[in-house]
C-alpha cells in the first residue's frame, strides 16, 4: 500500500445522508476478479443514465471536480453491503480523503486497507467545508484540514494513522505474531469444522 | 460489574491487547463466497503465503449463481469466471467447497447453521454484511471486507477495536404469531433506531419477544442487524439453540461437554451494563412493509405512505433524503400502503429463505393463484431447504399458485444473477435490502415478511396479512 501523503485539492461536496456502498458500486460490477479498474463504476447509476450519457446533474459530472480527491458527504456513509469494491472504486476514481460525520463500520475499515483517509468531523463543519470553494489541505500528520482562513483538527486512532502513513502491509505485521497465534490455538476449546 | 455476553466471547478470543490498539481477535470460522474472496486468494499468491487454518475455513458459491438451468453452462461469462476462480481456489488451497452441484450448496448463512458449522461462542467471519445473521445461535458474527478475507485467511485472526454493546429488549406477545413475524419485529426496531442507530455496537437482543422465537426466526432478527448499522447481533443460546445444532453433519464429536460449558457460560450477567438499550414491546405491532430506499423507511400496514416533514421530524437532511426516496419509488405522500400495486413478488434470501419461511407463506396461497400481471418466484435459501420443503409438498403449493420454483442462491436479493427487476418494476421482497437499484436498475422493493409478500402475490397490491382467512 502507498504512504499516505499530505493532499491539497478542491473538495467535492456529495450531499446526501446514508450512501450505501450498492450506489457506491452497483453490483453488476462485482463480478469482477481483480482489485483495479473500478473507478469507471463509481456511483454509477448516478453518473450515468441507461444509454450510458453522463447524468448532468450529478456533482462528479461536474468538470470543476475533475482533479478533486476529498469527498465531502452526509451521515453513515458507505453503508449496507461490506463489498470493499466500494473503496476500490473510490480510490482508483481518485479520492484519498473523504469527509462525513458519520461512517458505517465496515466501509470505515475498508477505507484503512487501502490507503483512503476517512475523516469525522460535526455535522455543522462538515456542512462548512462542503461549501469551501478553495482548497482544502489534508495533513494527516499533524491531524489537520486547513482551509484559507482556518484550522480544522481531526482525530484518528493512533494505530490506523501510522498504517496510512507508513503505506503497511498489516498481514506481514500479523504474520511476526505467529508464536502469539499458535498459543492461543493450544488453549482453543473450538473444534475444527471437518 | 458482569459481563455481557458479547464481551465474554470478545475476552475469550483476544489474542493480543494493547491500550489504545485494536486487539488481535482469533477468527473460529471463515466462511467463504465467490464474490468478495477472489482478490484475497489473489494476494496471498503474490506473496507467496498460505491459507493458515483450512480446517476453519469452508467455501459456498451463492451470490452469483443462476437459480435454473443449472445443468447448462453459465451464459454470463464474468459470472463463470469468478465461479471457476473460487473452485481453483478452493482446490490450490486445500479449502472444502460446496459448489453448484453439491447437496450442501446454498446461501453461505442459510448453509453454516443448517451443517453445523455455526456453534455458540465462536466468531465467525465471512466478506458478507449478513454474516450478523449466525448471531442468533449466540456467535459473535461479523461481516468483513476483502482485505480482511485475505488477513483472516493469512493469519485466522483479525485487529478490531472493541465495539460498544447495545441491549434490544423484545418484550411482550405477539397477538397472531403468524401474521406478524420475526420480519416485523426488526423493521419495527430499524424503523425506530434507524439505519445507523447501532453504528459502532454489537447488539444483543433479549427479551420474551426473542426468547418465543423459533431458531428461524432469530435469524431473521439477527440477520437484519446491519440494517441497523450494527455490524453483529446476538441472541443468548437456549434449549432451541442446542437442539437445533444436535445431530447436524458437521456438528462436533464433543457436543454434549461443548452444550454444558455454553448453558453455563454464554448468558449475559445479571449486572452487567450495555452502553446503550433500547426496548421494544410487540404486543400490538403490525406487519410492516417499506416505503422508501432504505430499511428504516419503513411503516405499518395500516398507514400510509409519510409525508416527508412528517417523517423527517424536522431534520433537513432526512426530509431531502425522504423526498428523494418517494421521487425514485414513485410513491404519493398520502397513499393507503395497501393501495400500492406490485409486479413482482421475491421469497428468498438469507433473511427469509428457511423451511418454515416457506411453510408459512404456502399457508397463504394454498390452493388460490398469484394475481393477474404479478410474476412471483421462491428461492430456497439451500438445497436442503430445497429438499426439505420438497418433501412435504410446498414446492407443488407454490407452482400450484403460479410460483416459479427455483435452485438455491442469493438470487434477486441483490440481482448479481439473471434474476433482476426492469426499470420500474416494483417488487414484494422478503430480502433485507430496498435501496435503489438493489435489485435491477431503476427497480422498486418494498420489504416485506413471507406471508406478507404472499398475500400481496395473489392480491397485486399489499394487504394485510391479518384480515386473510388462512392457517
Amino acid at each position: 500500500m502507498e504512504a499516505f501523503k499530505k493532499i491539497k485539492t478542491i473538495v467535492t461536496p456529495l450531499d446526501q445522508i446514508n450512501v450505501d456502498t450498492d450506489q457506491i458500486v452497483p453490483k453488476q460490477f462485482l463480478k469482477l476478479i481483480q482489485k483495479s479498474g473500478f473507478g469507471k463504476y463509481l456511483f454509477y447509476d448516478w453518473r450515468y443514465d441507461e444509454n450510458e450519457n453522463q447524468k448532468q446533474d450529478f456533482v462528479l459530472n461536474d468538470k470543476k471536480y475533475q482533479n478533486s480527491k476529498i469527498l465531502v458527504t452526509g451521515e453513515n456513509f458507505g453503508c449496507g453491503s461490506s463489498r470493499e469494491h466500494a473503496v476500490w472504486a473510490l480510490q482508483d476514481y481518485g479520492f484519498l480523503v473523504i469527509i462525513a460525520p458519520s461512517f458505517a463500520d465496515i466501509f470505515y475499515s475498508n477505507c484503512f486497507k487501502n490507503g483512503i483517509l476517512p475523516i469525522k468531523l460535526e455535522e455543522k463543519m462538515v456542512e462548512k467545508l462542503k461549501h469551501e470553494s478553495g482548497e482544502l489541505e489534508v495533513d494527516l500528520e499533524n491531524q489537520l484540514l486547513k482551509t484559507k482562513t482556518e484550522e480544522i483538527p481531526f482525530e484518528i486512532s493512533p494505530y490506523q494513522k501510522i498504517i496510512l502513513l507508513e503505506g503497511l502491509d498489516e498481514i506481514a505485521q500479523t504474520l511476526q505474531l505467529e508464536d502469539k497465534i499458535s498459543e492461543f490455538e493450544k488453549h482453543s476449546k473450538i473444534p475444527s469444522v471437518l | 460489574m458482569g459481563k455481557t455476553l458479547f464481551e465474554k466471547i470478545w475476552d475469550a478470543h483476544v489474542v493480543i491487547e494493547k491500550e489504545n490498539n485494536p486487539s488481535l481477535i482469533y477468527v473460529d470460522r471463515h466462511l467463504v463466497h465467490e464474490v468478495t474472496s477472489p482478490q484475497a486468494f489473489e494476494g496471498l499468491r503474490l506473496n507467496n503465503r498460505t491459507v493458515r487454518r483450512p480446517d476453519l475455513t469452508i467455501a459456498t458459491m451463492d451470490h452469483n449463481v443462476p437459480t435454473k438451468d443449472r445443468g447448462l453452462p453459465i451464459l454470463d461469462q464474468t459470472s463463470a469466471i469468478q465461479i471457476h476462480t473460487l473452485e481453483k481456489n478452493c482446490k490450490e488451497f486445500g479449502i472444502q467447497l460446496f459448489d453448484m452441484n453439491s447437496p450442501n450448496q446454498g446461501i453461505v448463512h442459510v448453509i453454516g447453521p443448517q451443517l453445523g458449522i455455526t456453534l455458540p461462542g465462536t466468531t465467525i467471519v465471512c466478506g458478507d454484511s449478513h454474516t450478523s445473521t449466525h448471531g442468533a445461535f449466540g456467535a459473535l458474527a461479523f461481516g468483513i471486507g476483502t482485505s480482511e478475507v485475505e488477513h483472516v485467511l493469512a493469519s485466522q485472526t483479525l485487529w478490531m477495536e472493541k465495539p460498544k454493546s447495545f441491549e434490544i429488549r423484545v418484550e411482550g406477545k405477539r397477538k397472531n404469531p403468524h401474521a406478524v413475524t420475526a420480519k416485523d419485529i426488526i423493521m419495527s426496531i430499524i424503523k425506530n433506531i434507524g439505519t445507523a442507530g447501532g453504528a459502532g455496537t454489537i447488539v444483543e437482543y433479549s427479551g420474551q419477544g426473542v426468547s418465543d422465537l423459533s431458531m428461524e426466526q432469530r435469524m431473521t432478527i439477527c440477520n437484519m442487524s446491519i440494517e441497523g448499522g450494527a455490524r453483529a447481533g446476538l441472541i443468548a443460546p437456549d434449549e432451541k439453540t442446542f437442539d437445533y445444532l444436535r445431530n447436524r453433519k458437521y456438528t462436533p464429536k464433543n457436543y454434549e461437554s461443548l452444550v454444558e460449558y455454553w448453558r453455563e457460560n454464554l448468558k449475559t450477567e445479571s449486572d452487567a451494563k450495555f452502553d446503550k438499550t433500547f426496548t421494544l414491546r410487540i404486543d400490538n405491532i403490525a406487519p410492516q412493509v417499506s416505503w422508501g430506499t432504505n430499511p428504516s423507511m419503513t411503516c405499518d400496514v395500516t398507514e400510509h405512505v409519510p409525508f416527508p416533514e412528517d417523517y423527517s421530524k424536522g431534520d433537513q437532511n432526512q426530509k431531502k433524503s425522504a423526498e428523494r426516496a418517494l421521487e425514485y419509488m414513485d410513491l404519493k405522500s398520502g397513499t393507503p400502503i395497501t393501495e400500492i400495486k406490485i409486479d413482482r413478488v421475491f421469497i428468498g434470501s438469507c433473511t427469509n429463505a428457511r423451511l418454515e419461511d416457506l411453510v408459512e407463506a404456502s399457508k397463504v396461497i394454498k390452493g388460490q393463484k398469484v394475481a393477474k400481471n404479478v410474476q412471483a418466484m421462491v428461492v430456497p435459501g439451500s438445497q436442503m431447504v430445497k429438499k426439505e420443503a420438497e418433501e412435504l409438498g410446498i414446492d407443488k403449493i407454490f407452482i400450484d399458485a403460479n410460483f416459479e420454483w427455483r435452485e438455491s442462491g442469493c438470487s434477486m436479493c441483490l440481482g448479481m444473477n439473471p434474476d433482476i427487476l426492469s426499470p420500474g418494476e416494483r417488487c414484494a421482497s422478503t430480502s433485507n435490502r430496498n435501496f435503489e437499484g438493489r435489485q435491477g436498475v431503476g427497480g422498486r422493493t418494498h420489504l416485506v415478511s413471507p406471508v406478507m409478500a404472499a398475500a400481496a402475490a395473489l392480491e397485486g397490491h399489499f394487504v394485510d396479512v391479518r384480515q386473510l382467512d388462512w392457517d
